[in-house]
């Protein structure tokens, strides 16, 4: 057997997930100040965190699940050699990533009209754990937003190149890889929604 | 490990068995929800928790396909969730008992 190009399956994998364990790290971090400033302000933090909006916080779960469900499908669809559906379902967690951050445009638009943004002065007056949520709050999720932008940006480049035929049945660890990454996003959603969300 | 793309046969994962850890993963979302409403006192805290680590536990194995790797990549997870668990234990034994 001769090829043109060298390609190496596992270690593209294997790449790809050490990877994710630097970015569980990453969030690990930010959760783990996120329970030590719990302990310490448990007061404050429920008063801060009932001031979130639930409902949204569920929706946006439902659409990230049923976002990674369809890039799990795009995967099985191009093993199966059904390329014009990945593309489609593809299509589909790339629509769903996008009202994602419509809904969290609204909560950090409502938010910030309410006057709870880092440094305002409403929470400046407010007790000294409140801030800190509202920062972790801002900063774990804006991080986690700027995820959701490049993972779908990531999977439309994917799908671009699924269409044309480089991404098929007997190469495909590019959108394994891709789709790995956007299950991470859903992975750090399925923690942040609980710890600010629903237990305050 | 070879130089070859899937020389093994990969596992193919159905639509259906997706779209069943799709419904379960949207069951047990309301189910946190429910126990969260609910005034449960700290068990809240602790059942949300435990309701997000099986949920990502049926992500990681049949979404993000681990179920179906080798030992390798299974080892390395394990090492990753054990150094996050380990500095959390370490910090927390700092902040309690201080």
């Amino acid at each position: 057997m001769s090829h043109a190009l060298h390609k190496d399956y596992s270690g593209a994998k294997l790449g790809m997930w050490l990877f994710l364990f630097t970015e569980l790290i990453l969030f690990g971090g930010l959760f783990l100040l996120y329970s030590v400033y719990f302990t310490n302000f448990p007061h404050e933090f429920a008063v801060a965190g009932r001031q979130l909006n639930w409902v949204l916080g569920a929706a946006n779960t439902m659409i990230l699940l049923t976002s990674s469900l369809l890039a799990a499908m795009a995967v099985t669809a191009v093993q199966r050699d059904e390329r014009s559906r990945a593309v489609w379902l593809l299509a589909g967690t790339i629509t769903c990533a996008a009202a994602f951050m419509v809904i969290k445009y609204f909560e950090w638009s409502a938010k910030i009209r309410h006057g709870i943004y880092p440094n305002s002065p409403h929470l400046a007056s407010a007790p000294p754990g409140e801030p800190v949520f509202f920062s972790l709050y801002y900063m774990t999720t804006g991080i986690h937003g700027l995820h959701v932008l490049i993972g779908a940006a990531l999977l439309g480049w994917i799908a671009a190149k699924v269409r044309n035929g480089k991404v098929h049945k007997a190469d495909y660890v590019l959108l394994e890889n891709g789709a790995l990454y956007w299950h991470l996003v859903d992975l750090i959603w399925i923690f942040i929604f609980p710890l600010y969300y629903l237990i305050l | 490990m070879g130089t070859d793309t899937h020389e093994h046969t990969p596992h193919i994962i159905s639509y259906g068995k997706l779209t069943a850890v799709w419904l379960a993963l949207l069951s047990l979302t309301c189910l946190t929800v429910l126990v969260t409403r609910i005034e449960l006192g700290g068990y809240k805290v602790l059942g949300a928790l435990t309701i997000a680590c099986v949920k990502s536990g049926l992500v990681i194995a049949f979404f993000m396909h681990m179920k179906y790797e080798g030992r390798l990549l299974r080892w390395l997870l394990f090492l990753a969730l054990f150094t996050l668990a380990v500095y959390i234990g370490l910090t927390f034994f700092d902040v309690l008992y201080r």
